[in-house]
């Protein structure tokens, strides 16, 4: 239970998850940039990003807005073709990964279609994919066990709260066991609460099926409290600043975000952040924020 | 903050989520009544303020009412009464049978070759729409094309649609499917087209064809915009029908009754007032089992639409 402080480092390649055997390469970009709109007034979103991402991290992206986060997101999802450098995941080029089907994706909307059951959107992606009825049938039923919506497979979207939405995009992201899931800050229009309980689900759900994710948030404490390793942005044009290694012990629970340890790399996040706030001359201060630096006094 | 992820159209977003019950279903239908009679009563009274001279004789009564004005918009001729006109349905016509029954064969009659100009124009609609949101290029040079189509007027186009076709049920059906299309294609277009941006990236993330966001995207999302033009589809249908059986000579229809009664307004105006009635009728029907048929197809599956 007690954490050991031991000191962080920047870039180290490997994080603190106990449970990782092997150091295969899940995500390898290399030289990455994008530029929007590159023959007019071009803004650079994203330059020059090198990131490493191993077999069952988790790696959370986090930086002030226009840092390019999102941007990475989808270039690592080929939803957006890259500028200059290249991104491989599981070994092959963004695209051939995506044919291949190698990647599920969550958006910070559930993103659901409102004509489907719960059960049916689980579903959408194993119809895409060619899955035999029977095999749809059994995975969704098992996702949604996982994400304990088992009792409204047969209700239509809207009849759900925002965060069981968000459940239930999370199960069909998870139902065709993609390596890899994206999540673009999947709980970032979730009330803290809510937020605060899905985080320990997501927990639980990476530890059962060992994904890995790579998973961008505006959340400081969110990004520590998931997180193996922590990669913090600079924006205009977007950067990798630091990468911070997280060595809270697994699992994660309820009482993990009142260790010091926790404290202490908030707050380590929070001056990495901060120094980048003060060279763009941003505002800073979010309220999430606030609340961990009263409790620590 | 429930569906803010939903994917479909947004129109519907903010609707209560309540269908309407039975009561709300029979106070709807009330009210129909009530504007009903609301029309008639107002008809009554210019008819009784400037009509013509009328007595009633029989039951006893002996009512006899001199309007104090005279305008010829009200006078029998214009308008006649109500009674008249609900008398009419009742009076035998030539062949013998009463007018409202000779009325409604010749309304199921013209119903029938709207339903075929319907369903071909609602497919054909479609379809143009699936092509356009394909082909950017398609779009581009055809759109002008489907919209110059419905700026020549349909009375020009008839008669050459029955001298090419014959006069059969078929070219009517024709110059219905020509008046019904261009809402569905308009409709569709921008149906098609209005998924949720993040659902198109999904499907691109699951490697879908181009087919399987058509079935599981384009076409589902652009259901409520669909049954919107529909609607204005199934009223031109019938419109559409009726034009084309007056020079098509098929006497079962509505045309021809309108064409009939028309020739003999100023013996009987009340046979025509009937033969309006019924062509009313008949349009409302239709975009009602359409109302019906979107109730049935999406009840439950998207947010509840505001009833027309």
């Amino acid at each position: 239970m007690t954490a050991q402080p031991q000191p962080t480092s920047s870039s180290a390649p490997s994080g603190s998850s106990e449970r990782r055997t092997s150091v295969r390469r899940v995500v390898e970009a290399r030289g990455l940039g994008k530029t929007f709109d590159p023959d007019g007034a071009g803004v650079t979103a994203l330059e020059n990003v090198d990131l490493e991402v191993s077999a069952g991290e988790f790696v959370s992206l986090i930086g002030p807005s226009g840092c390019g986060k999102s941007t990475l997101l989808r270039l690592i999802g080929d939803l957006t073709d890259a500028t200059t450098g290249e991104v491989l995941v599981n070994g092959r080029p963004a695209r051939q990964a995506r044919l291949g089907r190698e990647y599920g994706m969550v958006f910070q909307a559930p993103v659901l279609m409102d004509w489907r059951t719960v059960a049916r959107n689980v579903e959408l992606p194993l119809e895409v994919m060619r899955f035999p009825k029977a095999e749809r049938e059994r995975r969704s039923s098992r996702l949604l066990r996982l994400v304990e919506l088992d009792d409204f497979a047969g209700k239509y979207p809207w009849q759900l709260s925002g965060g069981m939405q968000q459940r239930v995009a999370i199960a069909r992201a998870l139902a065709f066991d993609p390596k890899l899931l994206l999540m673009d800050e999947p709980f970032g229009a979730l009330d803290e609460m809510t937020r605060e309980r899905m985080n320990l689900e997501l927990m639980r759900i990476w530890r059962e099926t060992e994904t890995t994710i790579l998973f961008v948030t505006h959340s400081i404490p969110e990004a520590v409290f998931l997180s193996t390793r922590v990669v913090v942005m600079s924006p205009r044009p977007g950067r990798i600043n630091r990468v911070i290694d997280i060595d809270l012990p697994h699992p994660r629970t309820f009482d993990t975000r009142e260790q010091r340890r926790y404290f202490e790399l908030v707050i380590e996040v929070r001056e990495a952040l901060r120094g980048i706030e003060m060279a763009v001359d941003a505002d800073g201060g979010r309220p999430d924020e606030r609340i961990v630096a009263e409790g620590l006094s | 903050m429930a569906g803010s992820g939903s994917v479909a159209a947004a129109p519907r977003r903010t609707v209560a989520v309540d269908l309407p019950r039975p009561r709300g279903r029979f106070r709807r239908a009330v009210l129909v009544v009530l504007v009903f009679v609301l029309v008639a009563v107002c008809w009554e009274l210019l008819k009784w303020l400037a009509g013509d001279p009328w007595r009633i004789n029989g039951l006893g009564l002996s009512i006899q009412h001199n309007p104090p004005f005279r305008w010829r918009l009200v006078s029998d001729l214009s308008l006649p009464h109500v009674w008249d006109i609900g008398a009419a349905f009742t009076q035998p016509i030539a062949s013998g049978e009463p007018l409202g029954a000779s009325l409604v064969g010749a309304a199921l009659y013209t119903l029938r070759t709207a339903a075929i100009g319907f369903a071909a124009g609602a497919a054909l609609g479609l379809l143009i729409g699936i092509v356009f949101v394909h082909s950017r290029l398609l779009e581009r040079a055809l759109v002008p094309w489907v919209v110059a189509s419905q700026t020549v007027p349909i009375i020009a186009i008839a008669p050459i649609v029955v001298v090419a076709l014959g006069a059969s049920f078929v070219s009517v059906a024709v110059i219905a499917t020509y008046l019904t299309f261009f809402p569905v294609v308009i409709a569709s277009v921008r149906g098609l087209r209005a998924f949720d941006p993040r659902a198109g990236e999904l499907m691109r993330s699951y490697a879908a064809t181009p087919r399987q966001v058509l079935w599981r995207l384009r076409l589902p999302a652009s259901v409520p915009y669909l049954f919107g033009a529909l609607r204005i589809a199934a009223a031109a249908s019938v419109v559409g029908t009726i034009i084309g059986e007056l020079p098509s000579g098929i006497p079962q229809g509505l045309g021809s009754a309108i064409l009939n009664y028309n020739q003999y307004y100023v013996t009987a105006p009340q046979r025509m007032w009937a033969t309006i009635a019924v062509c009313t009728l008949s349009g409302l029907v239709f975009v009602g089992l359409v109302a019906l048929a979107e109730r049935i197809l999406t009840s439950g599956r998207y947010r509840p639409a505001p009833a027309l």
